[in-house]
């Protein structure tokens, strides 16, 4: 009797375990920006394209377009039994909080923002410590003693980008001067060319001639006001050395790609787990960007300290603030 | 067959004439996706229809476009052309938003009446300066009422940035208002009565808006200031040998627009989201414009042309959401020919329906 229970038992987890596999339906919601955002939204497609090359499985996706659609196709999409699902920014922290309540068995990842619930991953980036880097390498580089950076919507985010980037500057030269600019209170920011090329030409103007750009595709206005003033600038979030070869000194990485395709990933062999998923250098989530395209401005003496700095942010050696943590910034 | 009712023959006719053809259209964009628009319009009718999750998101977004409807069509009666409920809205919600922060530990029954008023008033404002402009100044209220638009939009985005976001939060939005001033969602109210629908943001506001689609009706056709506003949009000069004060019934005319276009507020910030966010109001404005237009500006058709609406948007997100291949941006295509034909070239076929009711008469 004994032997047949457990022989009943061990057919059922099997049972289970298959029917799991063959239901492993993922999906994600993207937010207002759509797919091809060219900066976020996208980079995070990219990654859940290379997992739907590597496996053959397909997803399902949704683009949001009205505010109340956040909570209606994330509820929908977990009703539907897709597992699991990843929400895509922090604009949807407070419908994916109710929607998980609701759906204690579904697995939620959200990217760029902490949602604590049990069923929840958050997945947030130390955007400071990449930044920390960026700053650090700009202040090596920079002839006139002035560097700017250039922020999208002046949110604490993108703070935590700016003061993680001023004391990497601080930190090599404690006498340069840091410009910093928001482009605009709201998600329009985010899409500004023209404003964002207008700010880095007044900080060029001003003796600036590095311009670090952390605003979505308004760094683009950056990236070309750079090029056609003859200075330097540094890219975001993905690798942008190659938009303006030879002019962006380098690009300050975050693998929201990565972070994507990992969620389906560890969620299809299983290995997925709630909770924060904090990604630093220590992950490789954050980083700078050296490639054939920025080579010749790099020399090899700025490249050993920069990896120095590194491995000391790694050691513990050097302490980055997080602005995050009490919305202040030590150095200005 | 009266005169009377053959003009409502030709305006049905003409109105289903260019809705099908809006749909026909957009069905050959689908085919030539290489998807089936049969497929895609028996989507998008269930996505709408066919289950009570779906319909209570459809009449949520009726709810908004019966308030802007119905805010133009009292300023069109008065020879207006308001295209300002987009901004109107935006303030009556900012009314509605602050009274709900400001009242949050009061009951319901207090907070609801005066978040009303004060939508009433807020939007109110907004839409009355505009329309005194255009009364003692003669500015247009085309170019005023969208420049008021933009100033909402403004005074918006500074106070949810700088003033109403709480410290920390990343999104430009206030904090959410206490459990005790929501308004009961729709699944709530039929729980009263003992039975049960799936949650959806469709709230008690949606009575309230058939409530306001019947006050109109009475107040355009029935009492006297409907009747004088309705006189200075026809013929402005025998108002006046009428002794009929243009001016006064412009403004009052843009003020009761602004009012109606505030209750926007009381759906979307009271009923359904429970804090004051940006761009709460996207589009809803100026789709009411198309759907008083649709509508005949009449409160029945409006109801009709919302619901044609509330069915495109709702039918359009599950069409994008189930065929994987029409994305977002088509669902606008469709919503855009069926504002085209029957807004914009609503007349196309009018000559020949004309023609044709014309002899059914005769017979």
């Amino acid at each position: 009797m004994k032997k047949l229970l457990s022989t009943l038992l061990l057919a059922g987890v099997v049972l289970w375990s298959a029917s799991q596999a063959m239901a492993f339906k993922p999906a994600v919601v993207f937010d207002m920006g759509g797919k091809f955002d060219k900066s976020f939204n996208e980079g995070i497609w990219n990654g859940l394209e290379k997992f739907r090359k590597e496996s053959g499985i397909k997803y399902r996706e949704f683009e949001v377009q009205q505010e109340a659609q956040r909570e209606q196709f994330l509820r929908k999409l977990a009703k539907r039994g897709s597992d699991p699902i990843i929400a895509v920014g922090f604009g949807q922290a407070a419908a994916l909080s109710k929607v998980a309540k609701e759906f204690p068995n579904t697995r939620f990842s959200i990217i760029d923002m902490v949602v604590d619930l049990p069923n929840v991953q958050s997945i947030i980036f130390k955007e400071h410590e990449g930044s920390f880097l960026v700053g650090a390498l700009a202040a090596l580089k920079s002839g006139t003693g002035k560097v700017g950076f250039v922020g999208g919507m002046d949110i604490p985010l993108i703070h935590k980008f700016a003061c993680g980037y001023v004391q990497g500057v601080k930190y090599i030269n404690s006498n340069t001067t840091v410009f910093q600019k928001m482009t605009g209170t709201t998600p329009a920011a985010w899409s500004d060319p023209a404003r964002g090329a207008e700010l880095a030409k007044t900080m060029f103007d001003s003796g600036a001639d590095i311009v670090y750009a952390a605003a979505g595709s308004t760094g683009l206005g950056v990236l070309q006001a750079a090029a056609d003033n003859k200075k330097l600038s540094i890219g975001v979030d993905s690798n942008q050395n190659y938009i303006q070869p030879g002019s962006v000194l380098t690009s300050m990485l975050k693998r929201v790609d990565v972070a994507a395709y990992e969620v389906f990933k560890t969620a299809h062999d299983g290995s997925w787990k709630p909770g924060f998923k904090i990604l630093g250098l220590a992950e490789d989530g954050v980083g700078w960007a050296l490639d054939e395209h920025n080579a010749k401005l790099v020399t090899s003496a700025m490249k050993s300290k920069v990896e120095q700095v590194r491995k000391d942010i790694l050691s513990g050696a050097i302490k980055v603030h997080d602005y995050m943590s009490d919305n202040k910034c030590p150095v200005q | 067959m009266n005169e009377n009712q053959a003009n409502v023959l030709v305006v049905t006719l003409v109105t289903i004439i260019n809705l099908l053809l809006a749909f026909f259209i957009s069905g050959i964009v689908i085919w030539s996706l290489g998807e089936d628009p049969w497929f895609a319009l028996e989507t998008m009718l269930y996505g709408a229809f066919g289950y009570d999750e779906g319909l209570g998101y459809t009449l949520y977004y009726t709810t908004n476009f019966i308030f802007t409807g119905l805010a133009f069509a009292v300023g069109f009666h008065c020879g207006l052309f308001n295209i300002g409920a987009e901004g109107q809205a935006y303030i009556g919600g900012l009314g509605v938003g602050l009274i709900c922060l400001w009242l949050e530990d009061w009951s319901l029954w207090i907070v609801f009446p005066l978040a009303v008023l004060t939508s009433i008033v807020a939007g109110g404002i907004w839409g009355a300066i505009p329309g005194y402009f255009k009364a003692k100044r003669g500015s247009h209220e085309v170019v005023t009422t969208i420049m008021f638009n933009f100033i909402a939009s403004v005074i918006m985005v500074n106070l949810l940035s700088h003033v109403l976001r709480p410290p920390k939060e990343m999104s430009p939005e206030s904090r959410e208002f206490a459990e005790g001033v929501w308004i009961p969602q729709m699944h709530e109210i039929f729980n009263w009565f003992g039975l049960e629908i799936t949650q959806t943001p469709l709230n008690g506001t949606f009575i309230f808006s058939i409530l306001c689609l019947f006050l109109v009706w009475r107040l355009i056709w029935f009492t006297s200031w409907g009747y004088e506003m309705r006189t200075v949009g026809i013929n402005e000069s025998a108002a006046v040998y009428a002794g009929i004060s243009v001016s006064r019934n412009i403004i009052i005319a843009m003020a009761v627009c602004g009012g109606l276009a505030g209750f926007v507020g009381i759906n979307e910030i009271m009923g359904s989201s429970h804090r004051i966010m940006l761009n709460f109001q996207a589009g809803i404005g100026f789709t009411g414009i198309a759907v008083s237009l649709i509508g005949r500006n009449h409160p029945f058709g409006i109801m009709l042309a919302a619901l044609l609406f509330g069915i495109l948007y709702q039918g359009g997100a599950e069409l994008s959401f189930e065929v994987q291949a029409i994305d977002r941006h088509l669902v606008v295509l469709i919503q855009g020919l069926v504002i085209l034909f029957a807004g914009a070239l609503e007349n196309l076929f009018r000559p020949q329906v004309e023609q044709y009711v014309k002899q059914i008469v005769r017979r």
